[in-house]
């Protein structure tokens, strides 16, 4: 067994520095680093390009990043619940990708499988195709879109162990499993840290290879953003 | 006239046994509230869920499992979670039999507009753009026209594209419209709604042929 555990947060976050790309897991709240987040607004580390599909909200996420000024830039699909990200984009403040969420997704997954680049449908003929190189296959159009490239991915997993196996759960799990191993450090947080060889090799969601360091996180508020409930009948 | 549920009462017809759907954020959503107990389907959300329950009772929510509203649901046996890059190999890789999602604009080549307007609204696409460049069976489900009274069904698109070519029918709070390769064919009325009327609210040229028939609602 390859031993990623580390001590704490700190341990966890040692390397990140100012201009860095990072890449974070995670669908609206649901999902999100948020013990990595907490760490990166106490450094106060700056100028990062984030690749998330969500902004976070004004005063959770990576909404707390941005209210501190410390996001350069968002690769994002949808930004549309925070109201901070707004005014920094109308402003010129942030810099503002916009991609299609499979779009993003998959140049995760090509950055963690190797591929450098992938050929995807979605988007041609708009403007997120312009100045990009298109191509027909078997008579449709697709755009070429290209692995990203990162330093650091922080990922959020249910249950984990010290080799860096992980297990997600419900659909916390998105982004999460498709950015590990997409940058050049994979740092995990998981609600529960279990010992090595409780968790069933046949269970495994993605296996250790992808991870480099792992943590029990300390506390997780779990916010939800549209609570939507049905009545007793 | 229909109002959003009439709509999406009508768009419900659409989804036949075995299909999985993919319903986007708004009326589509309210779609699932009028499929027929006798036919089996499972509904994808893009986030990475099928088999989608209704909303959960209270105190029984989950932050862990939303759908891509995000908004708190259940999920029915049978369900399965996955990562984002399944959920639209899913998508991508035509799986997914029925995609209905509202719009902004909708043009008579099939182009839609759904995600941005320059200057007043910019959110993002989210997965708007890759379900419209893969699914082979698109509805769109939105009101015939804007708050200011415009036509939605346009010759051509004026806000920044979605897709192209990619819209099959379109239902309305007025009709049931096929796009076809010669533009908007208008296959029904909304109850109560005369030709005229429904002529009158489409900027696009409006093919019909022999009497329209009043939607089944």
């Amino acid at each position: 067994m390859i031993n990623k555990k580390v001590a704490n947060i700190t341990e966890a976050l040692e390397g990140v520095k100012d201009n860095m790309t990072c890449m974070f897991g995670g669908f609206g709240l649901s999902g999100i680093p948020e013990n990595a987040i907490a760490e990166l607004v106490k450094r106060n580390i700056k100028g990062l390009t984030c690749i998330s599909n969500n902004a976070g909200v004004d005063d959770f996420g990576l909404g707390l990043l941005l209210h501190q000024k410390q996001i350069k830039k968002m690769v994002s699909s949808y930004v549309g619940e925070n109201d901070e990200f707004e005014r920094q984009m109308l402003s010129g403040e942030l810099d503002v990708e916009l991609i299609p969420q499979g779009t993003l997704a998959e140049r995760c997954r090509a950055a963690q499988a190797g591929f450098p680049a992938i050929y995807t449908p979605a988007g041609y003929g708009t403007e997120v195709a312009e100045g990009k190189e298109t191509r027909e296959f078997d008579g449709k159009m697709y755009v070429l879109e290209h692995a990203f490239k990162a330093d650091f991915a922080f990922i959020k997993a249910w249950k984990g162990d010290a080799a860096g196996n992980l297990i997600f759960k419900g659909t916390a799990r998105n982004f999460n499993p498709v950015m590990c191993g997409a940058a050049k450090i994979t740092v995990v947080e998981v609600e529960e840290l279990v010992p090595v060889g409780e968790l069933d090799p046949n269970q495994i969601h993605i296996p250790g290879i992808f991870v480099q360091r792992i943590f029990q996180g300390e506390t997780y508020e779990k916010r939800i953003e549209q609570l939507t409930v049905r009545q007793r009948a | 006239m229909l109002d959003k549920n009439g709509i999406a009462k009508r768009i419900a017809k659409e989804v036949k046994n075995g299909y999985y759907v993919n319903l986007g954020i708004g009326i589509p959503t309210l779609v699932a509230n009028f499929v027929r107990d006798d036919i089996e389907v499972e509904f994808q959300s893009e986030n990475g869920v099928l088999g989608m329950g209704p909303f959960p009772y209270e105190g029984e929510e989950d932050a862990d499992i939303i759908n891509a509203g995000k908004q708190t649901i259940t999920t029915l046996p049978g369900a399965s979670f996955f990562d984002s890059a399944m959920s639209f190999g899913m998508i991508r890789g035509q799986h997914v039999d029925l995609t209905i999602l509202g719009a902004m604009e909708v043009a008579e080549n099939g182009d839609i507009a759904n995600w941005k307007i320059p200057g007043k609204m910019v959110k993002g696409m989210g997965g708007a753009m890759d379900l419209v460049a893969s699914a082979e069976n698109i509805i769109v489900a939105m009101m015939h026209t804007n708050r200011a009274g415009e036509s939605k069904l346009l010759k051509r698109c004026s806000l920044p594209l979605t897709g192209v070519g990619c819209v099959k029918k379109i239902v309305t709070n007025l009709a049931v419209i096929e796009v076809t390769p010669k533009g908007f064919k208008l296959l029904e009325r909304a109850p109560g709604v005369s030709v005229e009327e429904i002529v009158k609210a489409t900027e696009g040229e409006l093919i019909i042929e022999g009497e329209i028939p009043e939607m089944d609602v």
